[in-house]
């Protein structure tokens, strides 16, 4: 296995990967007790299982949990719709799984952080997938409409409801045009203790803030890349050495309805 | 007169001492030795220190284990007849043995989980990092060659 091949860019950041490239038979004592420690100090640490997506899958860079959130960094996801596979639901159902949303047997008001569309083309009848959900747009309409300041852009670009504050008055429903955002009609009890959500108050994607705050990716890319087609990347858009930001730079994507000028954080390729 | 004043004076003060009469709630002790802060403070300003808390995590992402909710819902849960710990549903959720007593309604367990989840696998805590652990192994064989 060649350095950083596994999910590309997870060694860049140096240190004992750069290594392996000069190594040769004239090593000192010095540099091979170097690299020993360097060794045990990375399998002790993922033995911890604390820090095992700053290897593998785009690193969420682990934030102490005293530390405030930084505009330094712009969470965004790239989507590959022809890896997307036509009635594959892994990505819906895993941000179930992990939100606690789910039917409550009446389809027009459902609650839907996610959900998976099949687009044709009328005059060739050619399809294709794509999961929609939040776009954490750069500049938010739902956060433009609140009249209660509950809509709002986190630092680190991720859009959320301050359900202390939402009133439900669900404007912010009516100003996503990616229809984004459901509102909970139900009394709800037994919530995921990391995704509170109840009667009264808009929700929507929140890109599992929760899960990356720890440094872990949302719940719907893991899903996607060990079930899925491994459709979706997650990371940082401000990083240029992030995986994200060198295939945005590298590829044509596209962002749904770029025209408005909401500057989505959600990137899709072959759509 | 003034022997008079001193005695209604006294008189609080010596029923106090005499132990608190039944009415007053006594709210089932959490896990541990002690609160995370002091319990006459906890008594007076935990709703402060909780608001507070909520407002920094939701908008600033700050995620500190000392004022989170969950941590007091996991300590302080009581069991219920079945065993498992009673929802705010329950008379005898810790929240709402002083609260029904002082008449303060809180609606915080509208939205948040009144009780510790059961345990799943497939709650996020519990989800195992299967394809990160993976790639750990890869990458620690790889480190181990590198050594060697």
């Amino acid at each position: 296995m060649s350095c950083g091949a596994k999910s590309g860019g997870g060694c860049g950041s140096g240190g004992a990967c750069g290594c392996a490239a000069g190594r040769s038979d004239t090593i000192d004592n010095a540099r091979r007790d170097f690299l020993r420690g360097a060794a045990a100090a990375a399998v002790t640490t993922l033995a911890a299982g604390v820090t095992l997506y700053s290897f593998g899958a785009e690193p969420a860079a682990a934030r102490a949990p005293g530390e405030e959130v930084s505009s330094k960094v712009r969470w965004g996801l790239l989507i590959d719709a022809s890896k997307c596979g036509d009635g594959c639901t892994a990505c819906v159902t895993a941000c179930q799984t992990e939100n606690g949303w789910h039917s409550t047997g009446h389809p027009e008001t459902d609650p839907q952080w996610i959900r998976t569309l099949k687009v044709e083309n009328p005059i060739n009848g050619t399809t294709f997938s794509l999961p929609m959900m939040c776009q954490h747009c750069t500049n938010p309409p739902c956060v433009d409409v609140c009249p209660t300041g509950a809509s709002f852009k986190r630092a680190d670009g991720i859009v959320l409801v301050d359900k202390h504050i939402c009133i439900g008055c669900r404007y912010c429903m009516m100003a996503c045009p990616y229809k984004a955002r459901s509102f909970v009609h139900e009394p709800l009890e037994d919530q995921k203790p990391y995704a509170p959500r109840g009667k009264g108050t808009v929700e929507s994607c929140t890109l599992c803030v929760h899960r990356v705050d720890q440094g872990r990716i949302p719940a719907c890319v893991e899903a996607c890349n060990d079930t899925g087609g491994g459709a979706m990347l997650f990371g940082d858009l401000n990083d240029p050495s992030s995986e994200i930001a060198k295939r945005v730079a590298a590829y044509r994507t596209t962002r749904v309805r770029a025209d408005l000028g909401c500057d989505p954080g959600v990137y899709y390729r072959n759509i | 007169m003034t022997a008079l004043i001193a005695a209604v004076l006294v008189l609080p003060a010596a029923t106090a001492t005499a132990g608190e009469p039944a009415w007053v709630p006594k709210p089932p002790r959490g896990r541990g030795d002690k609160c995370v802060a002091d319990t006459a403070w906890m008594r007076r300003y935990h709703m402060m220190a909780l608001m507070h808390h909520r407002d920094e995590t939701v908008h600033e992402g700050i995620r500190t284990k000392r004022f989170d909710l969950t941590g007091c819902i996991d300590c302080h849960a009581v069991k219920g007849a079945d065993g498992k710990p009673v929802s705010f549903a329950s008379p005898k959720h810790f929240c709402r043995t002083c609260h029904d007593y002082a008449a303060v309604q809180i609606d915080c367990f509208e939205c948040h989980a009144s009780r510790p989840p059961a345990k799943t696998a497939a709650t996020s805590e519990a989800a195992p990092a299967h394809a990160a652990k993976a790639n750990a192994a890869v990458l620690a064989q790889y480190l181990r060659s590198l050594a060697q």
